[in-house]
């Protein structure tokens, strides 16, 4: 496992890519070469272009990711402690899940016009319930005798969820939110691709139009790049908080069990 | 402790006539009568199936009997009560506490103070031998040393009772006796009542004052043996004669109910 060598490849890559840009002549509005990209992504920035809309785009994300998730911890709490709440309302939540959201976008965009409002709600409707899956699941999976324990001590219920069934969910809900964030940002871009007055969806949207087929690849770096940095966050914040769940577990004193 | 008649007078744990059934054919439990006097250690042996788990749950308050009655102090046992400590087969720790934040459960869920009680659990943390290991997590521990934990977390709010279900049974021959040693140790500091289910009957005649031997199916209680070795007891008791003989009596009253082949 060599960094050197992870760059290299990426290099060779693009390196590759551009040589059969050029020489091939394959048309700019078909595929560009990585110059033409680096040079529209150079300018997008400079000129402020792309800043305005990558706050735009990053708003809509974080506050569907807000809404969504939230929603979907409560909805699954909810359902993983009430078997009245499961029963009545799991199968109209599952219906609803099982309908494709890019569908419903339009809709939402007639609901709730063309601005930020619209954007939100669309996202939060995609994030909310891979969040919600998981919250029930981790919740459930409270071990048996750890509840024997609690209730051994004659503990509450709601000091069982407190003490131990919702610790005991963090690494599910936190696999849920790593999910949920990603989700989140496709669900503000396809609302964007519907109808929108700013953002990086609407940004490709009219690029695309004007065939500036440099800028839409760069466009869509950034979108990988605010992909990649989202879920950073999301894993470091998990790493923070369920400290104790980490891949590697060693240096274990007095042998083994 | 004095004759077993005499401590048999302060009956602290009351079992009387007490039956478990599971659905209408399963009896798990039949007719147990049982005493258990202040202080004493009682080991409870049987073969799996006898419903030697099933009984510490009822004392524990985890499930109701379905006939018969069970006492604690004088009053009926219908649910968890805060005067008893219960250890399990695991030692069933929060990986997410810390070793000392695990022992403080119990004072966590009964509101008893966790800095009055901190000093108490870091006492007990020494007693069994995990000083230094305070801020630890679980994961870090060996099998025996989470069981230590366990067994801390069991005592930190002073039960007058100790409910132990095989707490050694899951682990090796040699740290089961060393734990054998700290929990007779504890016990004999503690001057706690200690009710013992293990499926060793070695274990449970180097422990106990009394021992009860269970049958499968219906679990009935088949024999009771009063073993009066002096305490405190060293491991080298399991190879004299005396102990080799109450070994051979339990082990015949579980060949008679068909327990051990």
């Amino acid at each position: 496992m060599s960094p050197t060598l992870r760059l290299l490849l990426m290099a060779a890559i693009l390196a590759a890519w551009e040589a059969a840009a050029r020489l091939l002549h394959v048309p700019a509005y078909i595929l560009p070469p990585p110059s033409a990209v680096a040079v529209g992504f150079y300018r997008g920035i400079s000129s402020g272009l792309y800043a305005e809309h990558i706050w735009i785009t990053m708003l809509e994300t974080f506050l569907g990711f807000a809404f969504g998730a939230a929603a979907g911890f409560g909805l699954g709490t909810f359902v993983a402690l009430s078997r009245r709440f499961e029963y009545y309302l799991y199968p109209i939540i599952v219906m609803f899940q099982s309908m494709p959201k890019v569908a419903l976008a339009p809709l939402i965009i007639v609901w709730f016009g063309l601005d930020l409002t619209s954007k939100v709600i669309n996202a939060s409707l995609v994030c909310f319930f891979p969040l919600m899956v998981n919250t029930i699941a981790g919740l459930r999976a409270a071990d048996e005798d750890r509840i024997s324990l609690m209730r051994s001590l004659a503990a509450s219920n709601a000091q069982i969820f407190w003490m131990l069934r919702l610790p005991g969910a963090l690494p599910s809900i936190f696999a849920g939110l790593e999910i949920a964030m990603i989700f989140a940002l496709i669900g503000a871009i396809v609302a964007e691709f519907v109808g929108a007055q700013a953002g990086l969806g609407m940004l490709i949207q009219s690029m695309n139009f004007s065939m500036d087929v440099a800028g839409q690849f760069s466009v869509l770096f950034i979108l990988s790049l605010i992909g990649l940095t989202l879920n950073t966050v999301v894993a470091a914040v998990r790493k923070r908080v369920v400290f104790w769940d980490q891949p590697n577990q060693d240096a274990r004193p007095g042998g083994k069990s | 402790m004095t004759t077993a008649e005499a401590t048999r007078m302060r009956e602290h744990i009351a079992v009387r006539r007490l039956t478990k059934r599971y659905g209408t054919d399963v009896t798990a439990l039949e007719a147990i009568d049982l005493a258990v006097a202040e202080g004493e250690l009682v080991a409870i042996v049987g073969p799996s199936g006898c419903g030697k788990s099933t009984l510490l749950r009822i004392l524990a308050g985890l499930m109701p009997p379905t006939e018969g009655e069970a006492h604690l102090g004088g009053t009926s046992i219908d649910g968890p009560r805060r005067d008893i400590g219960v250890v399990f087969q695991t030692p069933v720790l929060f990986p997410w506490r810390t070793v000392l934040d695990n022992a403080l459960l119990p004072v966590d869920v009964q509101k008893l103070g966790r800095e009055r009680m901190r000093a108490t659990a870091m006492d007990l943390l020494k007693l069994v031998g995990l000083q230094g290991f305070e801020h630890h997590l679980p994961n870090q521990l060996s099998g025996g040393m989470q069981q230590r934990a366990a067994l801390v977390r069991a005592l930190i709010h002073d039960p007058s009772v100790l409910l132990m279900d095989e707490p050694f049974g899951a682990l090796d021959a040699m740290t089961r006796e060393q734990m054998n040693l700290e929990l007779q140790r504890i016990w004999m500091e503690r001057q706690k009542t200690i009710v013992f289910v293990t499926h060793s009957v070695g274990e449970a005649v180097f422990l106990a004052d009394r021992v009860i031997v269970m049958s499968p199916r219906p679990g009935r209680i088949v024999d009771t043996l009063d073993v009066e070795f002096p305490r405190p007891r060293p491991l080298s008791l399991m190879n004299t004669e005396a102990f080799g003989v109450h070994v051979s009596r339990i082990r015949q009253a579980l060949n008679a109910t068909g327990g051990l082949e």
